[in-house]
């Protein structure tokens, strides 16, 4: 079994749909991802997280550089082949992709649906015979009560749980976590992404998440990515990262970093491998 | 998942087993089971035998018939007749349209409240007036919900056949759908322009034309316009029973089974319904 | 000091554009008019309004007897039942044809699906209903294929129309994740249009009810056929009831169709 799941060099991302002389969303990124690690990617707006993410889910195809996925080149594939890869990568984004009457417990077997067959979901929708499954990974996050409940009566973040309980169910060997805490309040947000993380690990799942707090992101990964402006800023262990790196980071824009102070020289950036 | 936690707290649609019941099957299995107890006789009083249409004699018309709408009938001649009624059935939509709407403004100026005068400083309007505009009203609701071919059916008996029975037919049918649409659209806007006219002495038809319409023209205007395309639909629609232009070519070559002519007049037909079209999306383009 | 009085009067605010246009609506309707050369001098005059009085005096009273009331029933509710499953069939199809209709990946497709919409929608009723006589003789049978041919046209245009523009993140977050086409437009592309799809059926249904009464003159069954029938041997009493019973049931299936859709929206 290959154990490396990425392999970007050089990589260069532009907005879909953009002309070849529009500068690059994503710059020159250089990135090696093994089997079963859990990594935090953090910076301020419109530093990319987002864009490195769907490329990362096979989303949006490369404008240069190389990709590398599960050892391969998924970009050379034909269009079903790398749909079939796909299924074994699960990108869960920032707003919970929800239709507003649907059940939740249709919402989060939707995550079986790479597993299976057009007849099982069709039966599905007629009777959710594995409603026990979305029971259990509702359960997670303390929201199995709302198993029959329809999306458009809960709360913004029961909605951001829902949809990471259709993570939990989907069989990907690889989860991608765009901002899944925005809607928790601080404990909750800490027991949901610990939740979180212990799934990963039981099942040896790759899990790239991006969060905005920085004090849990350092707090909980042992692996912290720093972007800023469509460039990785640094890719250290948690051990390496200092606050004068964080604080270079967010250096300049309107974020308000996790009680690190503001440098009065800029340091030089450190990047780690 | 596989592992479950022992004491997970069931929710009440769990049964022992685990498994869980899903409180809306039976709401949607009764609906279904309805839908389909309805099914049946609707299915019987249509007579729905779609195995008919492929039965030895029904067969043999219908390849006749479609044999014969190629070649499509060309001659200059008959071309001729086509275009010249396709202008009758603009004719019969443009005019029946025109005194349709010369109906519906008296019509709606009676039904709709905003230009009541005895309403004015009052919550309710005298006794007579609300009696009419109430008589009016339902005139509208009458004229509305009788299908346009019945009032052609009715005129053909009584003037004969040619347009003037379509023209007629469109003016009582349209006058109510009109009507009905002007007084939404004009109660739907503030109605303080035009109380305020009436409150200092100004006439009904004042009120209207200075108070109200300025508001709503280009709505109105809009409405009109595609009341004038669904007029050229139906004017081909009457012309089937007698009322004049392509409608009545349509008939008679139908009646022929004459193929090759009912391709002409059905292609002219979609090619005037199609210019239609474009030519009121573009009007409403350059109002708006 | 005088005051310029031209100066304040309003300007006129016609453009020449706007002017071409009104001359020219104003000339097709005078036009028309003069083409059509109507009677309707004749129709107003002395003898032509006591003709429209006997020819109104023949619809009283209306011919209330019990058995011809019975065969009346049988011809509305054949009507109904034509709108009815006309309407059903035609959602159906209609969505079976929005599909390919709305799939902007595919503008072959798309446009060729889009070419038959228009053709079934073009093509009214009354003209399917004729046709279909000839293919399928006479009776409700053509009249229910004919609504539901040309009205298949028009839900799946409103159809296609409506899967184009729903919000895109529910069909796109499950496409990413690997799921087949025909899956992502179960699972969330169907419940997101649902409401708006049924709203679109009902509608459709108000104007069918309207539609199914008539398809008889072309002797496609239900009270149009009764309508037509009693009209040529100028039953006068017949035919008001009839009038009556199709207005009862226009009535009826708007009255319905409200309802139905406040339901949906509470």
């Amino acid at each position: 079994m290959n154990d490396s799941i990425y392999r970007l060099r050089q990589l260069c991302v532009r907005h879909a749909g953009s002309r070849p002389d529009t500068p690059c969303v994503l710059k020159d990124l250089d990135l090696d991802v093994a089997r079963g690690e859990q990594i935090v990617i953090i910076g301020p707006s419109g530093a990319g997280k987002t864009t490195l993410l769907s490329a990362l889910a096979l989303a949006h195809q490369p404008d240069a550089g190389s990709f590398e996925a599960f050892g391969g080149r998924p970009w050379q594939l034909t269009s079903s082949e790398r749909h079939a890869l796909r299924r074994r990568i699960f990108l869960a984004p920032q707003a919970p992709p929800l239709p507003p009457r649907q059940r939740v417990v249709t919402a989060v077997l939707a995550g079986k649906l790479p597993q299976w067959s057009l007849w099982q979901a069709i039966k599905s929708l007629v009777y959710p015979r594995q409603a026990v499954l979305a029971y259990a990974a509702l359960e997670v996050f303390n929201l199995g009560e709302k198993l029959f409940a329809r999306v458009d009566r809960l709360s913004g973040g029961e909605r951001q749980r829902v949809s990471l309980a259709r993570l939990l169910v989907a069989d990907a060997e690889v989860l991608l976590v765009d901002e899944p805490l925005s809607a928790l309040d601080p404990r909750l947000a800490r027991h949901t992404l610990a939740r979180l993380q212990q799934e990963a690990a039981r099942r040896g799942a790759t899990l790239i998440c991006s969060l905005h707090q920085i004090e849990l992101a350092h707090a909980q990964f042992a692996r912290i990515i720093g972007m800023r402006d469509g460039r990785l800023q640094f890719d250290c262990p948690r051990a390496e990262v200092t606050q004068a790196m964080l604080a270079t980071l967010y250096a300049g824009t309107d974020e308000e970093a996790f009680g690190v102070e503001q440098p009065e020289v800029e340091i030089a950036d450190a990047r780690c491998r | 998942m596989n592992s479950l936690k022992s004491r997970l707290p069931m929710p009440a649609a769990a049964d022992g087993s685990g498994r869980f019941r899903d409180p809306a099957w039976r709401r949607r299995l009764s609906w279904t089971l309805l839908g389909l107890v309805l099914a049946w006789p609707l299915l019987v009083a249509t007579q729905f035998k779609p195995w008919q249409l492929f039965d030895a004699t029904s067969l043999d018309a219908t390849l006749k018939f479609l044999a014969t709408f190629l070649p499509p009938a060309l001659q200059p001649g008959f071309l001729l007749e086509i275009l010249k009624a396709a202008w009758i059935t603009i004719a019969i939509a443009t005019a029946g349209l025109s005194l349709a709407l010369l109906l519906a403004i008296p019509l709606t100026l009676i039904a709709t409240t905003r230009l009541s005068i005895s309403r004015i400083g009052r919550a309710r309007m005298n006794a007579l007036p609300f009696v009419i505009r109430q008589c009016a009203r339902w005139v509208l609701v009458i004229l509305r919900s009788v299908p346009e071919l019945v009032f052609a059916l009715l005129f053909v008996r009584i003037v004969g056949l040619g347009p003037t029975a379509g023209v007629l037919a469109l003016t009582l049918a349209y006058a109510g759908l009109a009507a009905k649409v002007f007084a939404e659209i004009i109660e739907s806007n503030e109605g303080e322009a035009a109380e305020a006219l009436l409150q200092n002495g100004a006439g009904r038809l004042q009120a209207l034309l200075y108070g109200v319409l300025p508001g709503c023209a280009t709505e109105l205007v809009s409405y009109t316009v595609y009341r004038w395309e669904c007029a050229i639909r139906g004017s081909v629609i009457m012309g089937m029973v007698g009322a004049g232009g392509l409608g009545q070519q349509l008939d008679t070559s139908m009646k022929m089974l004459n193929g090759g002519e009912v391709a002409t007049i059905l292609t002219v037909f979609v090619a005037l319904v199609a210019l239609a079209d474009v030519l009121s999306a573009r009007l409403r383009r350059t109002m708006a | 000091m005088s005051i310029n009085a031209s100066a304040l009067a309003p300007r006129s605010t016609l453009l020449p554009g706007t002017v071409v246009l009104v001359s020219a609506i104003a000339l097709l309707i005078l036009g028309s008019f003069w083409t059509l050369d109507l009677q309707v001098a004749a129709l107003l005059s002395a003898d032509g309004l006591a003709k429209l009085r006997e020819f109104a005096r023949g619809f009283a009273p209306p011919d209330l007897s019990p058995k011809f009331l019975n065969r009346v029933a049988v011809g509305a509710f054949e009507t109904l039942a034509m709108s009815a499953l006309g309407t059903v069939l035609a959602a159906i199809v209609g969505l079976l044809l929005a599909l390919p209709a709305s799939r902007i990946t595919a503008p072959w497709l798309r446009q060729g699906a889009r070419l038959v919409l228009n053709l079934l929608r073009s093509i009214p009723e009354l003209v399917w209903a004729a046709l279909l006589v000839i293919a399928a003789g006479l009776g409700p049978f053509p009249g229910t294929l004919a609504l539901a041919i040309h009205t298949a046209g028009v839900l799946g245009r409103l159809f296609a129309d409506t899967l184009e523009n729903l919000p895109p993140a529910p069909a796109e977050a499950l496409r990413i994740n690997g799921v087949s086409p025909a899956a992502v437009f179960l699972y969330a592309k169907l419940p997101q249009a649902a409401p708006q799809f049924l709203s679109y059926v009902l509608y459709r249904w108000e104007n069918n009810i309207r539609a199914a009464t008539v398809l008889g003159v072309v002797g496609a069954g239900g009270l149009g056929q009764l309508l037509y029938f009693y009209l040529s041997l100028f039953q006068m009493e017949q035919v008001a009831t009839v009038v009556l019973a199709m207005l009862a049931l226009v009535v009826m299936v708007d009255t319905m169709s409200y309802f139905a859709r406040q339901k949906m929206t509470s």
